[in-house]
């Protein structure tokens, strides 16, 4: 996993509420065996037509939104399928932080695991930052995930809140399965204890 | 003395692993399930590493999400991308030394249909899986949960996951239900009155004398929907019913072992007194026959409802409704009966057990489908298959018009053949009614199995409680 600390870019702005996992990466792409080129059918039945050509009106169709590298969404992003294509085709796009109100869990979960920092912020901080990046390419918003803040283009910084134990993972770009290994010998006297109490499983 | 304790806070404490000063758990899982379309990467990831299975006698694997459900897939899958996942499911069974279910074999279903049958899943256990509706698994009174490839490849490699516990939610359902109503009606409701995101961050415990008159099915269907409230897990604690499901299965323990699982089982129930950090009550005569109208699970009313307005919401609801009316081609005031359908389908890990089967096949007896309607039933495993055509149901669909499939996914999600065409509006007993779900720009209306059953005989959206 890449390490994370800092992102200062165009954010694209995306209010509709509950944007689900199939929108975000519909199944006819979870064919793949692999990770990664998922991004060029990252939203893909909102951004390009039955024939595949490119729909003008979708945000990140728009000149301004192409380089785009963080999406400020409505509530409940991320909900429905656990599908980590989502996260895949997001962050093979170039997406490295989502900024919302509320987020769904396991989408939430899938984020940290891939490197992008999925952000909640109160209401009025989303709608703040959203009309922000409704200015299109002038506006330039900067994420800190070591302070631990969001600064809009016009110098507007708000805090937001994060595990500590997955900050320190995504600022070393840390392998969670690693650290677990580590953790071997309580795994192996949980299942020896466990073997006694419920040897039927 | 302790604390009173949730059955959930009982469960988790029985799986901890290893605790960190902040909380952070590792969480040991007793059964891992897996299907072809999150686990590749997962298995990719290991052997790039060189590691291995910690716990392969713990991990099951049946491909069911891109399987076409028609003859003759056993030989040959058409589709090259779904084919190519499917032969890697069974060279990474193989490799890995993992349980598992092929397309050939009878007992092959949808992962969620077969743990339970199996015998795979039990009381008190922690079961994970790739897949959202993992959540179906709670009906035992185990904690189950979707997570995603990453985290599919961290339980292979150490059969532990890396958790924060969740808070505690109750959903009460009194009294009994009305005549007509069922399982899929509760969860539905559920939804309808938390909304898709009012469980984030809980796991949902069900109770009360409605759960507790369900069959073990139908606790399935209540806890399968769980995710679409956004909880984390549904759970309904193990009684006789449960106990009598499991006695008998394949991987279900056996004599000694048995009465000694029976009297642990019987410890998983909430304390008096203990702490709900949320809880919601429903009236269980309250709860009518529902169906969705909108792209969203929580867009739901009762069959005698119409279709609402926009105005009639509040927040970024407004353009979400008028967006997913746009998408359903309905308008405001629309009853909801008076919806035309062009295609019904029965199955799916919500709907897709016998008991389902046998609710659609009760209210089509003796009849035919309308003229003109698509209507399928794709059972959930290939043992709920021939069950059925062992009780004369299958006669009964065939009679009525359906089309009789295989076992899989199908059309819940429609990465097989089986897909929706653009426009086209399915009465549908799965569990997501997103855009697209069931096909690119596919229209999907949600309701239990004789809902969808009604629907199919007058070719439009109908209150099964007029033909019973
Ligand atoms: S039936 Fe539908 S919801 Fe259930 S596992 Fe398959 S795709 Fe997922």
């Amino acid at each position: 996993m890449e390490k994370f600390s800092k992102v200062t870019g165009i954010a694209a702005p995306m209010p509709l509420i509950n944007i689900d996992t199939d929108m975000i990466i519909p199944k006819q792409f979870l064919k793949t065996i692999a990770r990664t080129g998922l991004g060029k059918n990252l939203f893909d039945e909102m951004r390009y037509t039955q024939d595949g050509a490119e729909i003008p009106d979708f945000v990140l169709n728009k000149p301004a939104y192409r380089a785009a590298q963080i999406i400020i969404a409505g509530d409940n992003f991320g909900c429905g399928s656990s599908r980590e294509h989502a996260p895949w085709a997001l962050l093979d796009f170039g997406i490295s932080c989502v900024i919302s109100t509320s987020f769904a869990d396991i989408f939430y979960n899938n984020c940290f695991k891939n490197g992008i920092l999925p952000i909640v912020l109160p209401k009025e901080q989303v709608d703040a930052l959203m009309k922000d990046a409704q200015r299109g390419a002038n506006a330039r918003i900067s994420v800190d995930l070591e302070g631990q803040t969001v600064t809009s283009s016009d110098g507007q910084s708000y805090a937001f809140e994060v595990d500590a134990f997955r900050k320190h993972c995504m600022m070393n770009g840390l392998d969670d399965i690693g650290l677990t290994l580590e953790k071997a010998p309580s795994i192996d006297s949980f299942e020896k204890a466990a073997v006694d109490l419920r040897p039927w499983v | 003395m302790t604390a009173p304790r949730t059955l959930y806070d009982k469960i988790w404490d029985d799986h901890v692993a290893h605790q960190a000063d902040d909380g952070t758990c590792l969480l040991y899982i007793d059964r891992h399930l897996v299907h072809e379309v999150t686990s590749p990467q997962a298995f990719e990831g290991l052997r790039m590493t060189g590691r291995s299975v910690r716990a392969p006698d713990k991990t099951i694997a049946v491909p069911d999400h891109n399987v076409p459900t028609t003859a003759g897939r056993d030989l040959h899958i058409d589709n090259e991308e779904s084919r190519i996942q499917v032969d890697a499911l069974d060279k990474n069974a193989k490799d890995f030394g993992i349980h598992y279910y092929p397309v050939s074999d009878v007992r092959q279903g949808i992962v969620h249909i077969v743990g339970p049958e199996q015998g795979w899943t039990l009381p008190g256990m922690t079961v994970v899986c790739g897949d959202s509706h993992t959540a179906t698994h709670g009906a035992f009174g185990a904690l189950a949960h979707g997570i995603g490839t990453s985290e599919v490849e961290h339980v292979l490699a150490t059969q532990t996951l890396i958790q924060k516990k969740s808070k505690n939610m109750k959903v009460e359902i009194t009294g009994s239900l009305r005549p007509g109503v069922t399982a899929k009606d509760i969860t539905l409701s559920v939804i309808g009155a938390t909304g898709t995101a009012g469980g984030t961050g809980y796991v949902i415990e069900y109770c009360g004398q409605a759960i507790r008159e369900l069959s073990m099915e139908g606790r399935m269907t209540v806890c399968n929907m769980a995710i679409e409230g956004g909880a984390r897990a549904g759970l309904i604690a193990p009684d006789e019913k449960t106990y009598a499901y499991c006695n008998g299965r394949p991987h279900a323990p056996k004599e000694a072992e048995w009465d000694k699982a029976v009297a642990y089982w019987k410890t998983l129930y909430t304390d008096d007194n203990a702490h709900w950090d949320l809880v919601l009550t429903l009236k269980g005569e309250d709860i009518a026959p529902v169906v969705t109208w909108g792209t969203s699970p929580e867009d739901v009313l009762p069959i005698t409802g119409e279709v609402p307005a926009p105005e009639s919401f509040s927040g970024g609801k407004v353009e979400a409704v008028q967006r997913a009316l746009d998408y359903m081609g309905l308008t405001a005031g629309q009853k909801l009966t008076d919806i035309k359908i062009d295609t019904v389908f029965i199955g799916s890990c919500t709907n897709g057990r016998i008991e389902d089967l046998r609710a659609a096949a009760a209210i089509l007896k003796g009849k035919k489908v309308k003229q003109g309607i698509r209507a399928m039933v794709v059972p959930g495993s290939g043992l709920v298959r021939a069950q059925a055509e062992a009780e004369g149901l299958a006669q009964i669909f065939l009679d009525a018009g359906f089309e009789w499939r295989l076992a899989g996914c199908s059309m819940c999600l429609a990465m097989n053949p089986d897909q929706l065409a653009p426009g086209e509006r399915c009465a549908a007993t799965s569990n997501r009614n997103f855009e697209g779900r069931q096909g690119r720009g596919g229209r999907t209306h949600l309701l239990s199995p004789a809902m969808a059953a009604a629907a199919a005989i007058t070719g439009h959206l109908t209150d099964v409680r007029e033909m019973m």
